[in-house]
């Protein structure tokens, strides 16, 4: 049952430290690393600007505000981030794959 | 109660229990109980986690904060969307790569620890009780209102259906009540906000302009700052919003009923774009609220605006889309209760009965029948809770299940998956000071202590100044895990190196 308690037949320290896999890791954080912050710092945005300034409270279009484009802006952002990750992780997939091929089941040896 | 509400409110009770009874015949194993055997397609996983997350909170309670409080109830649309972003990017495949049932499952990828498992399964625990009381109590009152039946029937009547569902066809029952629910609820948000925009000839300008004199808040109702005013508050809620979603235990155990990684990012893909959509019109019906109905109309109807998604549609469809709309309700409080015992029982059953008392080595009859005493066990201890809560103001406990599972679970998952010496103290301590942190904090928030009296559960000048202490919790949750770490020589960066390579490429020995 709880097999994941058993001793591991595969070294993976040696795939952890092979090239291909510090690549892959390498290109895993280059897109997942700036996207989060760009997200996160792109979402607190508007509370500190609600909170600490007034000028998203000016007209944009109509009636409309700023605060309510920066609002919409949050919902295509999210979209938009949703679709480059989708990419960007199913291009590594196949690397992914290949890193399991090559060494994690011949037991880790590169 | 009308003759169509009776008829609609039927055809869900018989269309749920028609999906149990076929649930029920292909859960046979405990996999098929807990996660559907990871049969689901990424696409009807995705719809399902949209149905776990479009819960009556959602739908009833941000349609009327929109209604009531203008741009200040969007925040919440807002940051429960941005929280897919953070399930997408840091939390949903390594959590599918390590785990199998539960949250501690993943952890314990890493940790043997048994203590480690407690404080997961405690956790997990903690955040199910408190949020299914609110779900309860919200549901016996929203029934109430929308079929006129007494607060306890009404608790028993939704407690009794979710007990069937999990207790015969488990994650399968579950599963399909929620894409039903998720399907039912769109089409009703489509139709009421299609009325809406109908009335503003598609115009959504006209819509801002209209609407800007149609509450007494005047022109400061399109502006933030009607409930939100202290700065450091805000931020304090939409850190909560954001971070909380990656550590609620039924959002995360969704994550077990697919195949693999691969499948978990296309079902939070259609999540995150069917979350997006309806959360866009959630901003229809909670204006066309405010024009439609009116504010006086809709406190009377409830103060906490509630009842803005039904009144709305009664305004603009009749009886009978409110009929449609109640039934609707009533489906969404049925499939997110649902879940919320499952995930309580998995951690009862699979955490601390089957791994830590007997070893893992239970068999797979003993563990079938756990999970289903555990399910039963959740039930009628948060049915009796549920009764015993009807005169309390119970709001606050969805935002501090939010907070601990922002500040409990969050830190740890992303230790586990990130950081290299991570260790087994360290677990524990993250766990415990988010945990503890949160519920201190949340009893000394204005949340639960309030100078009004009855308008909390103590009179009293509250001592912590925000409603909602992500702000403060947070931190202390992943300093805990780090002093935790930090104390104790142990560290282990073999299994680290097995768990950053399976997490991350998705391997499993035992597939």
């Amino acid at each position: 049952m709880n097999d994941q308690n058993e001793k591991s037949k595969v070294n993976y320290v040696q795939v952890e430290q092979s090239e291909q896999f510090q690549q892959f890791m390498n290109k895993r954080k280059k897109f997942i690393v700036p996207y989060t912050i760009f997200f996160l710092v792109f979402y607190f945005l508007l509370p500190i600007c609600t909170s600490y300034t007034s000028f998203l409270n000016t007209p944009a279009i109509g009636d409309i505000s700023w605060v309510w484009i920066f609002a919409f802006a949050q919902f295509v952002m999210t979209f938009v981030l949703c679709t480059v990750y989708v990419k960007k992780a199913g291009a590594l997939d196949k690397e992914a794959d290949q890193i399991i091929k090559n060494q994690v089941q011949k037991g880790g040896a590169a | 109660m009308s003759m169509t509400v009776i008829v609609l409110f039927l055809a869900i009770v018989l269309l749920t229990l028609v999906i149990t009874y076929y649930a029920a015949k292909n859960t046979k194993t405990t996999g098929d109980f807990y996660t559907a055997g990871g049969g689901l397609t990424g696409f009807q996983n995705g719809i399902a986690i949209s149905g776990d997350y479009l819960s009556a909170a959602s739908f009833l309670g941000i349609a009327g904060a929109i209604a009531l409080n203008g741009f200040d109830g969007f925040f919440y649309s807002i940051g429960f969307l941005i929280a897919y972003l953070v399930v997408m990017f840091l939390v949903a495949e390594p959590l599918r790569n390590l785990g199998k049932y539960t949250l501690a499952d993943m952890i314990n990828a890493r940790f043997d620890a048994k203590k480690v498992r407690g404080a997961a399964a405690l956790s997990t625990i903690t955040i199910v009780i408190f949020y299914m009381i609110a779900q309860l109590v919200g549901a016996g009152a929203l029934i109430q209102l929308l079929f006129g039946i007494k607060y306890w029937i009404a608790v028993l009547i939704v407690g009794v259906m979710m007990t069937i569902y999990v207790l015969f066809g488990g994650m399968m029952a579950t599963s399909w009540v929620q894409i039903v629910k998720a399907a039912l609820l769109m089409a009703g948000m489509v139709i009421i906000s299609f009325l809406v925009l109908m009335k503003y000839n598609f115009n959504i300008g006209t819509m801002f302009t209209e609407v800007k004199t149609a509450t007494s808040h005047g022109s400061a109702y399109l502006k933030p700052g009607i409930q939100y005013k202290d700065g450091l508050g805000t931020l304090s809620l939409m850190i909560a919003l954001v971070l909380g979603t990656s550590g609620l235990p039924h959002i995360l155990m969704r994550f077990f009923t697919v195949k693999d990684a691969k499948t978990a990012r296309s079902s939070v893909i259609t999540a995150t774009w069917t979350i997006g959509i309806f959360y866009i019109l959630t901003l229809f019906l909670g204006f066309g609220a405010a024009a439609f109905v009116g504010q006086s109309k809709i406190l009377e109807a409830n103060p906490g605006g509630n009842m803005a998604a039904p009144l709305l549609a009664k305004a603009l469809g009749g009886e009978l889309l409110f009929a449609f709309i109640s039934a609707v309700a009533f489906a969404t409080i049925l499939a997110v209760v649902a879940g919320l015992v499952l995930s309580g029982a998995s951690a009862f059953a699979h955490d601390l009965y089957g791994q830590i008392l007997k070893k893992g080595k239970a068999t797979e009859r003993q563990q079938m029948l756990a999970a289903r005493y555990a399910s039963l066990a959740v039930s009628v201890f948060s049915i009796i809770l549920a009764l015993g809560a009807q005169k309390l103001n119970v709001a606050f406990l969805v935002s501090l299940a939010f907070c601990i599972a922002a500040s409990a679970n969050l830190p740890v998952i992303l230790y586990t998956v990130y950081w290299k010496r991570f260790n087994t103290t360290g677990a524990i301590t993250a766990i415990l000071t988010g945990l503890i942190s949160a519920l201190v904090l949340v009893a000394l928030s204005p949340s639960v202590m309030s100078p009004v009296p009855g308008a909390a559960l103590i009179t009293g000048d509250p001592i912590f100044p925000w409603a909602n202490p992500a702000l403060v919790s947070v931190p202390l949750g992943f300093l805990g895990g780090y002093i935790g770490t930090i104390l104790s020589k142990e560290t282990d960066p073999i299994r680290y190196a097995e768990v950053k390579v399976r997490a991350n490429i998705g391997y499993n020995e035992q597939s």
